[in-house]
């Protein structure tokens, strides 16, 4: 005993598990980065712009709500960086720019600093900036460009580099244009909607179809998601909760009627089901906690998603399903709060 | 019970972790140390009411003979630890925390570890009455850390039908291997020690619980248990908190003791092996508890071991002795689960403390300690063995609905046993806000 120690005195347990926010934080950004380069490799420039701008807006947004709120910074729990590349994925990759920025400004502002910050939010701040895009500029936001044109790394999509404040302009003649076989400027969830077109379940599960900028190749997404499943980062129950109640409920009607509705295949692997299930439906501070209310949470999402998709105004309705799942979220943790060890159920 | 468990048909609880276990100390023989110059003999080293000195200032004591008497039925009585002088009976620290009243005595240099007083019996003719009395005598309680009165447990309640004696056998807190040694070494004591809790008790079976990391204690134990035997070993899942009463006795009956419950209500009587290893020893000769076996263990101590010490050994001595390292240190008194952490050097050994463990943690003011806000990711949730919402009860008592608490969420049946707090990735100090929480609601009761 030479040498005087610091004793530390602090409560028990003196062990901890080792995983902390910022490690789980860290290793979504890790699953989604497949699917960023993938976008990249797809539409090319335009998609390599927008991840950056949006993402860009999403940290300096939320720096400023630091600074306002007298708080540490909080940049380093990687959150922030998640929001901005999770909502870019939702938009079309020819989206104006500066439409991103708003749409990542909202996000931060509106979907996370209102409530307080990391594990405040009652909802995906991403979706809540997607969903505010979505009214605001429903043209752009429904403006598709098709999937490997061969240009993509030395032009932008005309409408990305639109001037602030402006509309995008039309680029049907820019589509003519470019050369790429039989696009028809919609996506598969549209063209089976409106047209009755059903586009090919393997070029969807890889994603050469047009589309928001990471919801185009299922199997790249379903491949990330199992990667943060695997390492206990990511809920599994809810993404297949979410798409066990897309294909029951679709299946449902395609038995019904198979020529007017899309099969349950066709509904798991088009639009934003996959992304939305296991990057946004997941997201822990939106989800249930308790075993039960992390089914029916999942489940209502996907159903909720099939009866917007069939019967809405909308092509899509992942979005919305996801945000009324954030919604119910407390009331569902409320009514499902497990039976405690010992406890004796009377009725009540 | 898991899946898992289900297919390889080994008996476990359902939730729980499984931290590191650091159970290098489970092949070092229990070995003496010599004797401190001085012992600190708390008079409330049990759960209830605290002894009774008999000694006075100057006093001179054999080892082994009474030194305090128990007050009432509810406490037991102390035993000198080793030949010596009463010096005072004064404040001391004591391993719960505040200062209590302690009997200090100064220890003659080379006093022998013989234990020079005994009042041997025939244990064959006692009835169960004269046995709970003898183990009051004794002085023991619950040598895995509760410190509860042993003689208490074994009185079964009024109206109460008890059929089985559960022996804890799990040791399942990281590092200790005192219970793991004590099976190995002294597994005809421990048995002697059941015949006689199943006498007192009135039960007709008994299972001693072991966890499957302990396969050698289980061969040990079978060996020395004829066919036919009431007791029989059972091998549970190594997973924590398996060696809390409630976990056992659900994965090795699934019976479940209802909330706010004892193992009476279901029919059971759980004792640990060490307490029965140690009647089983002491009953016959007529001797009180005046030592136990702690594991001295962690990152920082240099001679890692089994010892068995004298009741009252400060633990500057053990440290001494076992040598320790490390600038930064944290010292518990137990496991790291559940053990508290100690600054005091003259702080005892007392009768539950089972292990004194060194640690060299990343600092709290490290950014890894850093406290992040709840992501609600659940995972304390289907951490807790009993079942309950700490995600939602950590975020009650950050707005301090204490009361709401206890009314609507259980906070009652949380026995602190650290699994919410183990893997919360925020590092919120869930635990702490419930003790500080229960701690509040009695005070307002009162």
């Amino acid at each position: 005993m030479s040498r005087k120690p610091t004793i530390e005195l602090r409560t028990s347990p003196h062990a901890h598990a080792g995983d902390d926010v910022v490690k789980i934080m860290r290793n979504v950004v890790y699953a989604l980065l497949p699917i960023c380069a993938f976008t990249i490799w797809q539409f090319g420039l335009s998609a390599l712009a927008l991840l950056f701008v949006v993402t860009a807006t999403c940290l300096l947004s939320e720096r400023l709500f630091n600074r306002l709120n007298h708080t540490p910074s909080s940049l380093s729990d990687w959150s922030a960086t998640i929001t901005g590349l999770l909502l870019t994925l939702t938009l079309p990759p020819g989206f104006p720019l500066w439409m991103g920025v708003v749409a990542g400004f909202i996000a931060i502002a509106l979907g996370k600093a209102l409530f307080g910050g990391l594990g405040m939010n009652a909802m995906n701040p991403a979706l809540i900036g997607r969903a505010f895009v979505q009214a605001a500029f429903p043209v752009a936001i429904t403006t598709w460009t098709p999937a490997f044109f061969e240009e993509r790394f030395s032009q932008f999509i005309p409408t990305t580099l639109t001037p602030p404040f402006l509309q995008s302009p039309t680029i049907g003649e820019w589509v003519a244009a470019v050369k790429v076989d039989a696009f028809s400027g919609a996506t598969p969830l549209a063209l089976q909607k409106f047209e009755g077109i059903q586009t090919d379940i393997t070029e969807m599960l890889l994603g050469t179809t047009a589309g928001s900028a990471g919801e185009t190749s299922a199997l790249l997404i379903l491949i990330c998601g199992l990667y943060l499943a695997a390492r206990k980062m990511l809920d599994w129950r809810i993404p297949v909760m979410v798409m066990l109640g897309a294909a029951v409920t679709a299946g449902i009607f395609f038995v019904i009627d198979p020529a007017r509705y899309p099969d349950p295949l066709f509904v798991l692997c088009s639009g934003g089901l996959m992304l939305g299930a296991w990057f946004m439906a997941s997201d822990m501070v939106g989800s249930p906690v308790t075993p039960l209310g992390v089914i029916i949470y999942g489940l209502m999402i996907g159903v909720i998603t099939v009866i917007i998709r069939l019967f809405g105004g909308l092509t899509e309705g992942v979005m919305y399903a996801i945000l009324l799942g954030n919604a119910a979220t407390p009331l569902i943790d409320q009514i499902t709060q497990p039976r405690v060890f010992g406890e004796q159920r009377t009725s009540k | 019970m898991g899946l898992l468990n289900l297919l390889f048909g080994l008996k476990s609880f359902t939730h729980g972790i499984h931290p590191p276990y650091h159970k290098d100390t489970a092949d070092k023989p229990i070995r003496r140390l010599p004797f401190p110059s001085r012992l600190v003999l708390p008079l409330n080293q049990h759960i209830g009411k605290p002894a009774i000195p008999l000694v006075r200032k100057g006093q001179e004591v054999v080892r082994g003979e009474p030194i305090a008497k128990e007050d009432g039925h509810f406490s037991v009585p102390m035993h000198a630890p080793a030949t010596g002088r009463v010096r005072a009976i004064e404040l001391m620290p004591t391993p719960r925390g505040p200062k209590s009243d302690a009997i200090v005595l100064d220890v003659y240099e080379g006093s022998t570890q013989a234990v020079l007083w005994s009042q041997p019996r025939e244990m064959s003719d006692l009835t169960a009455q004269e046995i709970i009395r003898a183990i009051q005598e004794s002085g023991m309680v619950g040598l895995g850390g509760a410190a509860f009165p042993s003689h208490i447990k074994l009185i079964i309640p009024e109206g109460k039908q008890v059929d089985t004696l559960i022996i804890n056998g799990c040791e399942c807190e990281p590092y200790l291997t005192c219970d793991h040694r004590i099976m190995l070494e002294h597994p005809k004591a421990l048995i002697r020690g059941i015949r006689y809790a199943m006498r007192a008790s009135g039960t007709r079976q008994a299972i001693i619980g072991i966890e499957d990391n302990k396969m050698d204690a289980v061969d040990v134990l079978r060996g020395n248990l004829s066919k036919g035997s009431p007791v029989r070993v059972e091998v549970v899942e190594t997973k924590y908190p398996q060696g809390s009463e409630k976990m056992l006795i659900k994965s090795l009956l699934n019976r479940e003791v209802p909330a706010g419950g004892l193992p009476a209500d279901v029919g059971v009587v759980v004792n640990n092996v060490g307490t029965l290893a140690g009647l089983g020893h002491l009953l016959p000769k007529g001797q009180g508890l005046i030592e136990r076996v702690i594991t001295v263990a962690g990152p920082g101590i240099v001679n890692p071991g089994n010892y068995r010490v004298p009741l009252g050994t400060p633990i500057g001595h053990i440290l001494q002795q076992a040598g320790y390292e490390g600038a930064r240190t944290e010292f518990i008194l137990g496991g790291p689960m559940m053990g508290p952490a100690v600054s005091a050097m003259d702080t005892p050994i007392t009768k539950g403390t089972s292990g004194l463990l060194v640690l060299n943690e990343p600092s709290i003011e490290e950014e890894s300690n850093r406290i992040w806000p709840c992501i609600r990711c659940a995972r304390c949730v289907s951490a807790c063995p009993m079942h309950l919402n700490p995600s939602m009860l950590g975020q009650m008592a950050a707005k301090r609905k204490y009361e709401e608490m206890a009314q609507a969420y259980h906070l009652n049946d949380c026995f602190e046993c650290g699994c919410c707090s183990y893997v919360c990735p925020s590092n919120i100090p869930l635990v702490q806000y419930f003790r500080i929480a229960k701690a509040i609601n009695r005070e307002q009761a009162t």
